[in-house]
């Protein structure tokens, strides 16, 4: 059993949850992630590793309730346990001396960028990093993205708070007007986010990396149902990835197969939420 | 053997009146029930049908009885048949657990019209069936679970400590033989549940998940260590377990596991899936029983399985089972060239799945939303033998054609998965990325490291990944020893 030792709502239906997993905590870096079954009857979701601490053991997460499991995440509470965490799985974000990169974080890909950041920083490069939220109270960790950057940049819908827009707005106002030379870009968040930042990078060159997000089972490559078409070739997200050249990814395949079982998911939630309401 | 001799002698019966008996097939759910349902086939034998199947063996005097020699465990097959004649279930059970530990598992999923029942000596003749060897076994474990006592204690007294890398057939065996000499024996599973394909691929139909939970509660009783969860290669590597936990010996057991694709175009689209992930979600994720499970899965019109194996004849039974209304198989050889277990094809048709041969696929077809809506495939002839010695299917020009399909599921074969080796210096592959291992010690090119089953041979069978996984346990045990490689 892996036990929530810590719990912290985020806003806009993400939770931060601490959980208890000293062997993963000792081995993660950054871009790999778990794979966790709620309770023994649950599906098995795949979610990034945000931080980890060696000393007390614990993993850090954050997760966006959107369906069943994710909700019943959601209820779970600090000294309730999970029934499975296994990681960490893929294969980890490449952390070289690059010169300039620029880290693009939508949603919860926040907390999966943010030990990129620190990391490439930390190796010597120049990290701009660019977050983007609704409005500025929903804006996920900016203190730690701050700490992990060389230049933090917002992007708020509202223009409440830096840049009016999204985070795209700032990359193309970054890399076509201020002209700024980058060696490399990391987008992390929703599909549509990776594949507006490939689009826009294709044009100059930029080698730009995007994490992948598709269904998965196991995660250890012996399912399949992860592939994803990259330079029309079929890889497996898991075992492969889920890093992959962002200017050969088929985004509009993945988008469709994340949309598969929408019906089956959207009954099985339904359901859910009808039976924990009435006992 | 002196015993089963003194039975010989006073069995009353000749070999002509032996010969007489008509081979027993198991009593099973009729195929209109059991095409909708997930409960296992065969009913099994009773006590009184095995005693009479087993007086169908004629007792063959040579040395070592040629159904024995097909065995690739050599399992005293007369030996346990001829305590079943006698009405001692108990002790035929023993017999075969002095060189098989999972029989319940072995008697429903061996092809043992490849091996023992190939042999049999009755079988060899115009007219009469092989004995039942496959269905004995079964019945003999099944009865030892019911009414016998199949608690196995021993004591962990050699001080030394092995690793077991998946809970496949070959790990589970390795870690009872360990276990049984007096080793410490950790077995490390990646997935959330034990037992390999046992688990995740054969469907419950086949294969009761509670028998395999029964056998794995005899190993947990023993005091084999199950850690879940933990994929090695990601958790800990070989070395770290060696050089770190203390182990002093480490089995890897990893299977084949990644599955093949066809690379033809349209193979992305949803609703294709490959054999593994079908039978995954079905099986381990328990997706049939959608009220209760939370991993979902489509049911539609047509599923169309490509393959022959076993994996494509669970998968199209499977869809069968789920809801699909027409399921059937596209192979692209003929009917000889099948590999699945005689039994399944049968049940299979049995069940009213249309087998069509000499037919290969080209494209996948999707809708605007790329879900799978239909499959272009072409007709195949059989040309010269190929490195296979089977004949090769060529194309037949002009011959394509489309089916409408809900869903296809690809089972042809499996690749070696990348994880263990690649995390693994010093271990030696072959070309197609499988672990280089002695035939008859298991011994990898790395000190201290053992591997069997399917992650050595490629995807093979049950028994065959527990036979390697005994022979590993000898050499494991003289390794720890001597301490010589
Ligand atoms: C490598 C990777 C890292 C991820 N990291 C995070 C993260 O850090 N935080 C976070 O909130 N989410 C993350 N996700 C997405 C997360 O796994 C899904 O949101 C979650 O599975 C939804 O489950 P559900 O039952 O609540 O929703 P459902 O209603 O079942 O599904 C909602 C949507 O989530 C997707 N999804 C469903 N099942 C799976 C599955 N088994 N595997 C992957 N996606 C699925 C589908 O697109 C589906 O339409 C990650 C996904 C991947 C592949
Ligand atoms: C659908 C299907 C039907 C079959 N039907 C039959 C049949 O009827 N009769 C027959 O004889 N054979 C059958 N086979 C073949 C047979 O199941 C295999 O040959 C046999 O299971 C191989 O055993 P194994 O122990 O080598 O590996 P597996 O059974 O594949 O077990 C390997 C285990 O290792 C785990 N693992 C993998 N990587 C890691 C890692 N890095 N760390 C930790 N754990 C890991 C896996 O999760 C798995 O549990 C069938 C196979 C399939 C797929
Ligand atoms: S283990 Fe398999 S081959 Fe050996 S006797 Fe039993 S059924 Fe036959
Ligand atoms: S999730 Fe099963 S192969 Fe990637």
């Amino acid at each position: 059993m892996y036990e929530i030792v810590g719990r912290k709502s985020m806003g806009e239906g993400i939770n931060l949850y601490n959980i208890l997993a000293p062997d993963i905590a000792s081995k993660a870096l950054p871009g790999q992630f778990i794979i966790l079954r709620v309770y023994e009857k649950g599906e098995r979701i795949p979610i990034t590793i945000a931080k980890t601490d060696k000393n007390d053991g614990t993993v850090t997460i954050l997760v966006q309730t959107l369906g069943k499991t994710t909700h019943m995440l959601s209820e779970l509470n600090v000294g309730d346990s999970l029934a499975d965490v296994v990681g960490p799985l893929g294969i980890p974000t490449e952390i070289l001396k690059f010169g300039t990169v620029v880290c693009i974080g939508g949603g919860f890909g926040i907390a999966a960028i943010y030990p990129i950041a620190r990391a490439l920083k930390e190796s010597g490069n120049k990290v701009i990093s660019i977050i983007g939220a609704r409005s500025k109270n929903l804006l996920l960790m900016e203190d730690e993205m701050r700490e992990a950057s060389t230049e933090l940049l917002v992007a708020t819908n509202d223009g409440s708070y830096g840049t009016k827009g999204i985070v795209t707005d700032v990359l193309k106002e970054l890399i076509y007007d201020k002209k700024e030379p980058v060696d490399r870009v990391i987008a992390i968040g929703p599909v549509i986010m990776m594949k507006a930042v490939s689009d826009l990078t294709r044009d100059k060159s930029i080698k730009t990396i995007v994490s992948l997000n598709p269904i998965m089972i196991d995660g250890t490559g012996m399912c399949g149902a992860c592939r994803v078409l990259v330079d029309k070739k079929t890889k497996f997200a898991c075992v492969d990835g889920p890093d992959f050249d962002g200017h050969l990814v088929d985004f509009d395949n993945l988008m469709n197969r994340l949309k598969f079982y929408k019906e089956e998911e959207k009954a099985s939630y339904e359901c859910h939420i009808k039976e924990h309401h009435h006992g | 053997m002196d015993e089963v001799k003194n039975l010989n002698k006073d069995n009353s019966l000749d070999v002509k009146a032996r010969l007489k008996i008509k081979r027993h097939e198991m009593a099973s759910q009729p195929p209109e029930e059991r095409r909708r349902n997930f409960k296992e086939v065969p009913y099994g034998y009773s006590p009184e049908e095995a005693m009479e199947e087993a007086k169908r063996c004629i007792q063959c005097k040579s040395e070592v009885p040629e159904c024995v020699k097909g065995c690739p465990v050599n399992i005293d097959i007369l030996g346990f048949i001829n305590l079943i004649e006698k009405g001692d279930f108990l002790a035929a059970a023993k017999k075969i657990k002095e060189t098989n530990s999972l029989p319940a598992i072995c008697g429903r999923v061996c092809p043992q019209e490849d091996q023992c029942e190939k042999l049999c000596v009755v079988g060899r003749r115009k007219d009469t069936p092989p004995v039942a060897i496959g269905n004995l076994e079964r019945f003999v474990a099944d009865y030892e679970a019911k009414y016998g006592d199949t608690r196995i204690t021993v004591k962990a007294d050699k001080g030394k400590k092995v690793a077991v890398i998946g809970g496949g057939p070959a790990g589970l065996t390795v870690a009872g033989d360990l276990c049984k000499m007096g080793y410490s024996v950790s077995i490390f599973e990646g997935l959330h549940a034990i037992g390999g394909v046992l688990m995740y691929g054969i469907p419950e139909f086949r294969l009761p998940k509670e028998i395999l939970l029964r056998e794995l509660k005899v190993l947990e009783d023993m005091g084999v260590e199950i850690f879940t969860n933990v994929v090695i290669g990601k958790t800990f590597t070989i070395d770290e377990l060696l050089e770190k936990k203390g182990y002093s010996a480490v089995f890897i057991g990893t299977g084949a596991g990644t599955p093949k694709f066809l690379n033809i175009p349209g193979e992305e689209l949803n609703g294709v899936y490959s054999a593994n992930e079908f039978l995954t979600r079905v099986n381990l994720m328990r997706a049939y029983n959608q009220s209760e499970y939370d991993t979902p899965i489509k049911r539609d019109k047509t599923l169309v399985v490509f393959g022959a194996g076993n994996t494509a004849m669970d998968a199209v039974r499977t869809g069968l089972r789920l809801g699909y209304e027409d399921a059937r198989i596209f192979y692209r050889r003929s009917r000889k060239e099948m590999t699945a277990r005689l039994e399944e094809v049968h049940h299979a048709e049995e069940e009213g799945i249309k087998f069509e041969f000499l037919i290969n696929p080209v494209r996948f077809i999707g809708d605007e939303n790329q879900n799978v809506t239909a499959v272009e495939c072409q007709r195949m002839e059989l040309g010269e033998p190929d490195e296979s010695g089977r004949r090769r299917p060529i194309p037949i020009k002009g011959s394509e054609f489309i089916t409408n399909i809900g869903a296809a599921v690809i089972a042809i074969g499996t690749n070696a998965n990348p994880i263990v080796p690649k995390s693994t210096p010093g271990m030696d592959l072959n070309k197609w990325g499988y672990i280089i291992a002695d035939e008859n010690t298991g011994r990898t090119t790395k000190r201290g490291v053992f591997a069997g089953g399917d992650i050595v041979t490629g995807a093979a069978t049950v028994i065959l990944a527990m036979g390697a996984g005994k022979k590993a346990a000898v050499s494991i045990d003289e390794y720890l020893r001597t301490g010589t490689w």
